[in-house]
């Protein structure tokens, strides 16, 4: 016997236990109606975490993607200030959070498909109950408990089987959640501590304390430069110490030489 | 004939297709026997693949169970064997 057959054996063994149990099959109907509502609760309820867990993933990929665009920024500044080193280390730490954006984003596929497939897996399950309980009534207000043994067998199997196809779903579902959980769990912790950077950039990774360092330093050095060079030549450092006093000797001096075309203007208005 | 394939639903297959499907169950069967992981997802692959082209989606709102059953395409040897072996393991 192959494998379909072997697991069709199966799932109908579990029907039919559940019904020889009964003493009067009409029973197991409502019984068994009870545990599909329940049934239906606990698919939706799969349904909801899975997409929590998928939203959490995509909020994850969002605070990654901005942590390796810094990285990247950072080797670029590095960079154009000659320092290959750091922009290397920006690189290969990018590079990092790279691997893991695209790891998280294999994770999302698949908890998207697993989403979609627990969605169908719901409306089939709807739309079975809906039809068990058309049945059930009518079951129940025709036929004898001896009449309805041969009746029930057909319906309660075929939502028994469901019922275990939906239920090992919904088991697929939550380990994988689980599993999704517990490593995005890792990444809170990773993007939690020193070792990424939190993206709102309130702390500082170590190399952005050097491109800052670089940059105060860049600016001590130009500063230091203007005032060797105020040094360097005393009437320049004049002009910049003593703005006022330099810019009114020169202006006394060339007045003599304004004077006389002072002089002229009034001949020429007249 | 009805076939479920789990989490995908029930599908009615003609008896004639059936004859096909049973060569590529007994290599299923086998690579299930012998534990041959790469030989039982090429089986299943196939089957599934089979069943979906040939075989017509029952509607949703039917109530009858499936002369066959075909695991998940996602699902490991190792689950098949389970759900083979101890039927307490599906749950419901």
């Amino acid at each position: 016997m192959g494998v379909m057959k072997r697991m069709s054996l199966i799932f109908n063994a579990k029907a039919n236990k559940v019904l020889d149990r009964a003493e009067d099959p009409r029973e197991t109907l409502d019984y068994s109606y009870t545990k599909q509502l329940e049934l239906l609760q606990k698919v939706r309820r799969g349904v909801a975490d899975v997409a929590t867990s998928r939203k959490r993933l995509e909020l994850q990929a969002t605070q990654l993607q901005q942590q390796a665009d810094k990285f990247d920024g950072q080797a670029r500044a590095a960079l154009t200030q000659n320092r290959e080193d750091l922009a290397r280390e920006a690189l290969t730490r990018k590079s990092a959070l790279t691997q893991q954006i695209a790891d998280l984003q294999t994770q999302h596929t698949s908890l998207q498909a697993e989403e979609e497939k627990l969605t169908l897996a719901s409306q089939r399950l709807q739309a079975k109950v809906d039809a068990f309980r058309t049945q059930k009534e009518t079951i129940k207000a025709t036929y004898t408990a001896a009449e309805a043994q041969t009746k029930i067998g057909e319906a309660f199997s075929g939502i028994s089987e469901e019922m275990g196809d939906v239920g090992l779903a919904i088991q697929r579902a939550q380990d994988k959640t689980q599993t999704m959980q517990a490593r995005a769990g890792a990444i809170d912790e990773l993007l939690a501590s020193g070792a990424l950077n939190d993206p709102t950039g309130s702390s500082k990774d170590d190399i952005q304390l050097e491109l800052d360092r670089m940059a105060s330093t860049s600016d001590v050095e130009s500063q230091l430069a203007a005032m060797k060079g105020q040094i360097a030549s005393p009437a320049a450092a004049a002009a910049i110490e003593a703005p006022t006093g330099a810019a009114t000797a020169p202006a006394a001096e060339a007045a003599p030489a304004t004077a006389p075309a002072e002089a002229t203007q009034p001949e020429e208005s007249a | 004939m009805i076939l479920r394939i789990l989490g995908e639903g029930q599908f009615e297959l003609a008896e004639h297709t059936v004859e096909a499907l049973n060569g590529l169950d007994n290599q299923l069967q086998a690579a299930v026997d012998s534990g041959d992981e790469a030989s039982f997802h090429e089986a299943l692959t196939a089957l599934l693949a089979m069943v979906r082209e040939v075989g017509e989606p029952v509607a949703d709102d039917h109530l009858g169970p499936s002369e066959l059953v075909l695991p998940a395409a996602e699902s490991t040897l190792e689950e098949v064997r389970a759900l083979l072996s101890d039927e307490g393991l599906i749950p419901g």
